[in-house]
């Protein structure tokens, strides 16, 4: 494996009184996609909200290209090129679909995507592009939440169940454009529930349980009673 | 019938001013849900600012301006950064008690410096002149201006609202301010801009005051109320609501005070009432909440 | 089977607050047979706050009605009294709880309107209706317009004929409305009631879910405070023996100065209100000499506590020894091992 772009060790993380993550070990090359799966509460979202910035972590537990990042706060992580699509998509609702993706190139960070390459991306967003967040369907809604997130030229896109509440069908189409973004170089870290769908699009699979990881390895390393022992513990 | 279009001439007019009182409180409610108690305080700490810059240099309240809005905008940086920024996302008691308790010192303060003599800015001869409209109908230069200022605020409020970047971070940081941390918007910075914007445009609306009626440090408390009537008449979250508010407000006053110099105050808190009670989310509430 | 697990609302700090609350109270009672006329009027001042805190408290602190326009209530009360008492002929001891009875059914028609507004713009609202009833006692002429009026001397002997049987009528009543505001809210949240409220305020929309009728809850609270507000402001005027619409209807006075003796002392305590009347009055007699900086220090202490010790000063002390005289919580208690 390269040099990581992004690594953890003994990453930790806590809500109030309560500890979520017990010491994950993730490493991320440049360009890579991987996939973190597990049930829910097993700390999937938790570890990218602590790799964002909204969440405390000790400094060195995070590290990005070398330099430690945890605890940084999210404006400046996504500055650095890490950037989040938020579970639930959280569009800006009093925003235009153009203008929440102009908020991600606000950002500043040069790169190959602008509003051009990403309407070349998602059509359908350029048709839709003056209309509320609120009107899009889920999928548009989530090509607008991956499409911000693209805006603001991101070295690693951090994708929370992006496919949550979404048809089969436009569960496809979004996993369509991956191929696309991946091919600039970013590294994307996928979070998913399903199963199927993470190990087709990754190129090495990390499993969560109750805070910690169970298991990692290429989809092609592991078997099916593996990753059924990593995911429910059984 | 010249004397009922005079009045409500005359309060539409005044409704500028109160528009500009509004027009701040409106933004940072708008941005941060904050509701400002010291408010009206600050409006009178802006005129004893006017009243300071126009005594040592000379120079008349409009100019004075010159040197207000800055101040303004730094305190108001300063204390959301500073204060208003910790009682956030802390339930609705800390921002509404601690502003409260900011309203109390600031009058104390002034009290402290100014006593509490009624103090005046004199605009020179172009406070009185009028234009003529009419046989027995004229309007003040003055008031005038104050509308058309209020007017021009507003407007300036919107573009930067909707036609800004900054206006764009504005309502992202709105509509979800996690959210909006994750797309490199520094929520305590932004929310600073906020506040220190919304008393530049305090600053106006003091030293409009100021030339226009007496001031003291306890009347702050009421352009409080005048300026959250023309919010709530208004419509949440509208700035041209804000306006609507502010004249609608301006014209119950005028009306009661042409039946009855004493009722003046009392028609507007009336008509703000009838509002509540009649459309309690005011008259132009923002289409998408 | 019965469940091992008992439901208790004593603890032992609350028999010593019992304890310590009945010694104040005979201390109190003895005062007027050794004190001297400015001392009972200082315990009546002290008083009358104390129970305008506890009012307060109850609304902001419990039912989430953060109000800054209790004023209302009592100017309203002080005016109900002249009244009754010059144009009704009512004895003033007697037109006291009518003025709180007043003040609450004003309190009905108002909250429908003020209810319409929710956390800050309430109080907002609040203030408001308060300065409505400002300017508009003040168009009437009968009861001394915008600048007031006097009691007028016989009825101020019928209160009793002497001028000290008038300071020991007075203070007597003043303890009365401070114990009876004190203990009024002990026993409310005691009952089902208080556990409506205490849910309220912790979770609105799950207290809800489980059949807390939000709405006429605060009702209730809105409407007892006013009624405690009105007879409190009754005993203020009295007291004064002069009224007039900016005196009765002073922000300042009755709702600033309640609000910072509620967040110092500790907001949502019963203890909270006891506790910030002792700092207020000390710190006003630390600084009686220094004018506008007393309230300058006041709001600073009070923004100070709110940012950094929201739980107020006496909520610094039980929580640092456990201590909880007005025990309304309650705690269940597993089988003893």
């Amino acid at each position: 494996m390269r040099a990581a772009l992004l690594e953890t060790h003994g990453l930790e993380a806590f809500y109030g009184d309560f500890q979520a993550l017990f010491g994950i070990d993730v490493a991320i090359a440049p360009g890579e996609t991987i996939a973190i799966i597990g049930a829910n509460g097993a700390g999937k979202s938790t570890f990218l909200r602590a790799v964002c910035g909204v969440l405390a972590a000790e400094p060195g537990r995070i590290r990005h290209r070398g330099s430690a990042i945890g605890g940084m706060p999210p404006d400046r992580i996504v500055a650095r090129g890490i950037a989040m699509v938020p579970e639930g998509r959280r569009l800006f609702s009093s925003l235009s679909v153009e203008e929440n993706l102009r908020i991600g190139a606000d950002v500043g960070r040069q790169g190959p995507w602008s509003l051009e390459r990403l309407y070349r991306l998602f059509p359908v967003l350029a048709e839709r592009r003056r209309a509320a967040p609120t009107s899009l369907s889920g999928g548009q809604q989530q090509m607008a939440a991956i499409g911000r997130a693209l805006m603001t030229n991101p070295e690693l896109l951090l994708c929370d169940e992006v496919s949550l509440g979404l048809a089969p069908v436009v569960i496809r189409d979004l996993y369509a454009a991956l191929p696309a973004i991946r091919a600039e170089g970013t590294a994307i870290v996928v979070v998913e529930q399903d199963i199927n769908q993470a190990l087709q699009v990754a190129d090495r699979v990390y499993c969560f349980m109750e805070g910690r990881v169970t298991l990692s390895g290429t989809p092609k390393e592991l078997s099916r009673e593996q990753i059924r022992a990593a995911y429910f513990g059984m | 019938m010249t004397a009922a279009i005079d009045t409500v001439l005359q309060g539409a007019l005044l409704g500028g001013l109160y528009a500009l009182f509004a027009a701040g409180l409106s933004l940072i409610f708008g941005i941060m849900r904050l509701v400002n108690i010291a408010h009206g305080d600050l409006i009178v700490l802006a005129a004893y600012i006017a009243l300071v810059v126009v005594q040592a240099t000379g120079i008349g309240p409009i100019e004075s301006l010159a040197v207000v809005v800055p101040v303004m905008f730094a305190i108001g940086y300063v204390l959301q950064r500073g204060l208003l920024n910790l009682t956030l996302d802390r339930g609705i008691l800390p921002p509404l008690l601690v502003t409260f308790g900011l309203s109390i010192i600031i009058q104390n303060v002034l009290l402290e410096g100014f006593s509490a003599d009624s103090r005046k800015l004199q605009a020179g001869a172009f406070e009185t002149a009028s234009l003529r409209l009419g046989a027995d109908l004229a309007v003040g230069w003055f008031p005038l201006l104050i509308f058309v200022t209020a007017v021009a605020v507003i407007a300036g409020l919107q573009a930067l609202l909707y036609r800004t970047r900054l206006g764009r971070a504005f309502r992202a940081v709105s509509d979800d301010p996690e959210a909006a941390r994750f797309y490199g918007v520094d929520n305590r910075h932004l929310f600073a801009l906020a506040m220190a914007l919304a008393l530049a445009v305090v600053s106006i609306a003091a030293v409009f005051l100021a030339v226009r009626t007496n001031f003291d440090p306890a009347v702050g408390p009421a352009r409080l109320l005048f300026a959250f009537e023309a919010v709530i008449i208004g419509g949440l979250g509208s700035l041209w609501g804000t306006l609507a508010g502010g004249i609608i407000l301006g014209v119950a006053q005028s009306v009661g005070a042409r039946i009855d110099p004493a009722w003046q105050l009392l028609a507007g808190h009336v008509a703000f009432l009838l509002v509540l009670v009649m459309r309690p989310r005011g008259l132009f509430p923002r289409a998408v909440d | 089977m019965a469940s091992p697990h008992t439901v208790h609302a004593g603890t032992r700090a609350g028999r010593l607050g019992a304890l310590l609350g009945a010694a104040t109270l005979l201390g109190l009672l003895s005062v007027p047979f050794w004190a001297g006329r400015a001392d009972m009027r200082l315990i009546v001042e002290m008083a009358c706050f104390l129970a305008l805190a506890q009012m307060w408290n109850l609304m902001a602190g419990y039912a989430g009605l953060v109000s800054i326009g209790q004023q209302a209530y009592v100017g309203i009360g002080g005016y109900a009294l002249f009244a009754l008492a010059m144009h009704g002929g009512v004895p003033p001891l007697l037109a006291l709880p009518l003025a709180g009875l007043i003040a609450a059914l004003v309190a009905v028609p108002t909250a429908f309107v003020v209810f319409r507004l929710r956390g800050a713009y309430f109080a907002i609202g609040t203030w408001v209706v308060a300065e409505v009833f400002r300017l508009s006692l003040a168009q009437v002429t009968a009861l001394g317009g915008g600048t007031g009026q006097s009691l007028p001397a016989a009825i101020v002997r019928a209160i009793a004929a002497s001028a000290e049987g008038r300071d020991r009528l007075i203070y007597f009543t003043g303890i009365a409305l401070a114990v009876g505001a004190t203990a009024l809210v002990f026993l409310l949240l005691r009952s089902r009631h208080g556990l409506a409220l205490t849910a309220l305020r912790d979770a609105e929309g799950a207290a809800e879910s489980l059949g807390v009728d939000s709405f006429r809850t605060r009702l209730w609270v809105y409407i007892v405070a006013a009624l405690g507000t009105g007879m409190i402001g009754a005993l203020i005027f009295l007291q004064k023996l002069r009224i007039s619409p900016d005196a009765a209807f002073s922000v300042g006075d009755w709702t600033a100065n309640v609000i910072f003796i509620v967040v110092i002392g500790g907001i949502g305590r019963i203890e909270g209100p006891i506790v910030g009347t002792l700092v207020f009055f000390a710190l006003r007699a630390l600084l009686a000499d220094y004018g506008t900086w007393y309230m300058i220090v006041l709001g600073a202490v009070a923004v100070v506590v709110m940012l950094k010790a929201p739980q107020g000063l006496w909520g610094l002390v039980a929580d640092r020894f456990d201590l909880d005289f007005f025990p309304v919580r309650r705690l269940v208690r597993g089988p003893t091992p």
